[in-house]
């Protein structure tokens, strides 16, 4: 065990836990942040996609020692009223069906959002294929991403 | 207006004054975090007057409606309130939405699988709706002294036209909870539905995007315990031995013991179908402690005999107890092929024969005769099993993804040694469910954790052990025959199909009443390699099966696949052949045509291969047109027009998107899914190795439809996802010219 400084969505945090431990891990049984979830445990469906100083990285896989000291942002932090245009393109053209995997979407759409402004449903494809739906509502996800661009473009 | 007795089910009526006295209030107190409904931010009421389980009704006007089914991302959370709503008549952005616990004493049907959840519960929630209204109405009758009769209602309001008079739903609640409940009410008509039909956004929709703890893996109490379970590597082994030495010692690491869930003496149910028994458990503090704790057990295990249980012959409850047994053996795919293609050569068991299809393929100018297979497959629900459970000497309370909960708290009883009204089931939305989460032994595995260790324990599986733990889909093998005469007329057809380990031959289906000679045939073949429900049993083969065998049918007939169809229909529907045909031929047809029109069917673009399917199953009919492109010899479906006839449909957009979700699914697993063994070990434990559809692979356009309907709704989670297989299939033919025959259909093709 070692003390681990963490800044998650702005605010500090130290939790005492192995350095070897997953990010995934420490958010959700240490600092109840549950919005980031546990899909696969290996990095291949996207469920656990945080940001680590603004890159989208598998919290599953990432030790917390490698966010020590770094920005890491979770679903519960990407906006501060829930309304990212990503989360009000979402809701507008209520993507979810059982919801689970969406936090990880979202997280992942945030990247490519800031990256391309405008993507193509191809970019949106590229960027969205680590992320399994098993409900199927990848055509609504690339719809919403593309609302949220728009909505982004307005803010702007 | 329909007339109905409300006598129903007497005891969902049951006052809230009743119930605080009975015993069922929980101690659960993650409400707090969790609010009923992420819509907007409604005013909450002072006091909340219960006209019924279901309906409350605040003195703001603020309308309470609690959904009974789980929710596993089909949307009911959202649609059956919609239902109340509309019969209450009440204006839905003034509702909140609450998700029932499981209380068989307030809520009927609380089983969300067979896509069942709106069918089963369209008239009793219309019904709880209407004669909620109709006790405000009595109370203002009586309020203002005027006939009931002349008392009308508008969104939220009560009104008295002749005298002028006015009140809101508010208002009247405390006296409308006094009201006797009457004996019979007054439902809509359905052209005066004003929110049933239109699309309300899924009331936990702000909630998920912002990762609120919606599912049982994110709750967390004070002194709860983490748990995980090891199960044997290998359908037909158990465990022998354990060795903890290593592992206890681990930090964060409080207990290592194993488990038998269901002892030979347990009456199970009938969804109580469960792999592995024995197990052996580690407790500890975290996930990843234990996680770690369980990599360092050194197990040893040895082969199964055959294993004896007791349990239900059927679903139905109170059905009788048979004796079941799983064999002993290790299987694999390779055997368990040549096992299929050995009964398929056998005489099966005869389930209907009209006029005299032996005799007509004796003198048969032709015979088409082909064969289909389809692989064992994981469900691979997004949130891997999981259950919350604190199990004390006086109760137990437990909060789980389950489809099924009355079909497992008998069994808990059984297993803890307490009364059924001691066990409360709280009802979690689930990460997904397809089948999977309508078998309960992970809520007897939690419970039997936590009685053993005292404490509340969350347990939760890898998806390792979830990917690994068995109730597959089964694996299938039908083949399917046709005669011709000598003018290439369609003179008898024969269906015979089996399973490993049941049958998936639905007798009287289409084509069955269309064509003079029928004979349908199935078999069965034992396995210890357990299987469930997996959205649309059966039909998510039998429909590739028979709607690919039509389509080559066709094509040697020199017909079109639809035409085709459509030539059958019409005999059935006419004249049609036999007894007990299970479905509406004119309906059938009517999504076809739906189809072919919504489709431009009889257009051909350059490199674009379509492929058609139509299927009836769970009481709904769906037909579907495919358009595939090969890029670089790799098939992509670019856009699916589903044509669909499910009756009413309540959330239309709700809809929509479970179609489309649907058709993705079935692409996907029609494509890639299987699960292969090896001596009895499943041969893919994660999603590097099980291959899921991905974002890139989804078609670029789904395009649904409803046939415009006034008959009660039908299914709707199910009858989209059959028929996408043999659409896929028989475009892939069109693609390729080769014909698919064996899933998943990426096996057939050189690249991909």
């Amino acid at each position: 065990m070692a003390t681990t400084k963490l800044k998650i969505n702005g605010k500090e945090h130290a939790v005492d836990v192995d350095p070897s431990t997953p990010l995934l891990w420490v958010l959700r049984d240490h600092l109840n942040l549950v919005g980031t979830k546990y899909g696969c445990g290996v990095a291949s469906c996207g469920a656990c996609v945080v940001h680590l100083e603004g890159e989208a990285v598998r919290s599953c896989v990432t030790k917390v020692s490698r966010a020590a000291g770094k920005e890491v942002v979770t679903i519960e932090g990407l906006s501060e009223n829930g309304d990212h245009p990503l989360q009000q393109a979402w809701e507008q053209v209520d993507v979810p069906q059982c919801g689970y995997c969406q936090s990880g979407q979202i997280m992942s759409a945030a990247v490519l959002l800031r990256e391309i402004p405008n993507p193509t449903d191809e970019e949106i494809d590229l960027a969205m294929t680590g992320n399994i739906c098993r409900c199927g509502t990848y055509l609504r996800i690339r719809k919403a991403i593309h609302l949220a661009a728009e909505i982004q473009n307005e803010i702007k | 207006m329909t007339l109905v007795k409300t006598t129903l089910n007497r005891r969902s009526f049951l006052r809230a004054a009743l119930l605080a006295g009975g015993g069922m209030v929980l101690s659960f107190s993650w409400m707090a975090g969790c609010k009923p409904s992420g819509r907007k931010a409604l005013e909450m009421p002072e006091e909340w007057f219960e006209l019924n389980s279901y309906i409350k009704i605040g003195e703001n006007g603020v309308i309470s409606l609690s959904s009974p089914n789980p929710e596993f991302g089909q949307n009911v959370k959202t649609s059956m309130p919609m239902i109340l709503a509309e019969e209450l008549d009440v204006d839905w952005d003034n509702v909140v939405v609450e998700q029932a616990d499981f209380l068989p004493d307030r809520f009927k049907n609380q089983f969300t699988g067979g896509s069942q959840a709106i069918r089963s519960n369209w008239t009793p929630l219309r019904t709880v709706g209407a004669t909620a209204r109709q006790m405000l109405i009595l109370a203002a009758a009586k309020h203002w002294n005027v006939p009931a009769t002349e008392i009308t209602t508008e969104p939220g309001i009560l009104l008295h036209k002749a005298s002028g008079k006015q009140a809101s739903y508010g208002e009247m609640a405390s006296a409308a909870s006094q009201i006797p409940i009457p004996e019979e009410v007054e439902l809509k008509k359905v052209s005066d539905f004003k929110i049933i039909g239109t699309s309300k956004k899924n009331v936990d929709v702000k909630n998920i995007v912002n990762g609120k703890p919606l599912f049982s893996l994110d709750y967390k109490t004070e002194g709860m315990l983490t748990a995980m379970i090891v199960h044997p590597p290998a359908f037909g082994m158990q465990l022998k031995s354990i060795d903890d030495s290593a592992a206890i010692t681990m930090p964060g690491i409080q207990s290592i013991f194993t488990i038998d869930t269901l002892t030979g003496d347990i009456d199970q149910n009938f969804f109580d179908a469960t792999s592995f028994t024995k197990m052996a458990v580690v407790v500890g503090n975290s996930t990843w402690e234990v996680m770690q704790a369980k990599k360092a057990l050194k197990i040893a295990w040895e082969e199964e005999p055959e294993r004896v249980f007791r349990r239900s012959a059927s679903w139905m409850q109170g059905s009788e107890i048979i004796k079941a047994t799983f064999p002993p053996g290790l299987e694999s795919t390779d055997d368990h092929l040549a096992k299929m293609a050995e009964f398929t050569k056998k005489p099966g068991q005869i389930l209907r024969r009209d006029g005299d299809p032996e005799g007509a393929f004796k003198k048969a100018s032709k015979i088409i005769e082909r064969t289909y297979t389809a692989p064992f497959l994981a469900h691979n629900t997004m949130e891997p099993v999981n259950c919350f459970a604190h199990v004390t000497a006086e109760k137990a309370e437990l909060y789980g993804p389950l489809q099924a909960p009355e079909y497992i708290n008998a069994t808990l009883s059984q297993r803890l040694g307490l009364p059924k009204d001691k066990i409360h089931i709280k009802l979690a939305r689930m990460g997904g469910g397809f089948g999977l989460r309508a078998y309960g032994h992970h809520l007897i595995e939690a419970a039997v954790i936590s009685q053993q260790v005292k404490a509340p324990v969350k347990l939760v599986y890898t998806r390792e052990d979830e990917m690994t733990a068995g109730l597959y889909r089964p694996a299938y093998s039908a083949t399917y025959r046709a005669a011709l005469d000598e003018n290439n007329q369609l003179i008898a057809f024969h269906v015979k199909g089996g399973g490993i380990p049941e049958m998936p031959v639905a007798p009287h289906r289409f084509p069955a009443g269309a064509i003079d000679n029928y004979l349908a045939e199935g078999w069965s073949i034992t396995s210890n390699i357990t299987t469930g429900i997996f959205r649309a049993p059966r039909s998510n083969f039998m429909a590739c099966a028979e709607q690919s065998f039509l389509d080559e049918l066709a094509a040697e007939m020199g017909k079109d696949p639809i035409d085709f169809r459509l030539e059958l229909l019409e005999r059935a529907k006419t004249a049609p052949v036999g007894e007990n045909n299970d479905y509406q031929a004119d309906r059938y047809a009517g999504v076809l045509r739906l189809a072919r029109d919504k489709s431009n069917w009889n257009e051909t673009k350059q490199g674009i291969h379509r492929g058609v399917s139509a299927y009836f199953c769970h009481n709904s009919y769906v037909a579907e047109v495919v358009d595939l492109v090969m890029k670089n010899g790799t098939p992509k479906v670019e856009k699916v027009v589903a044509a669909i006839d499910c009756g009413i449909v309540v959330n239309k957009d709700a809809a929509v998107n479970m179609a489309e979700g649907a058709i993705v699914d079935g692409i996907g697993n029609a494509l890639f899914g299987e699960m292969p063994f090896k001596d009895g070990a499943p041969q893919k434990n994660n999603f590097p190795s099980y291959r899921m559809i991905r974002a890139n692979e989804a078609p670029k356009e789904i395009d649904v439809h409803f046939v415009g309907s006034e008959t009660d709704p039908t299914g709707m989670g199910e009858p989209p996802f059959a028929p996408v297989f043999a659409a896929v299939a028989n475009a892939l033919y069109k693609a390729t010219g080769t014909r698919f025959y064996n899933q998943p259909f990426i096996n057939g093709l050189t690249t991909g």
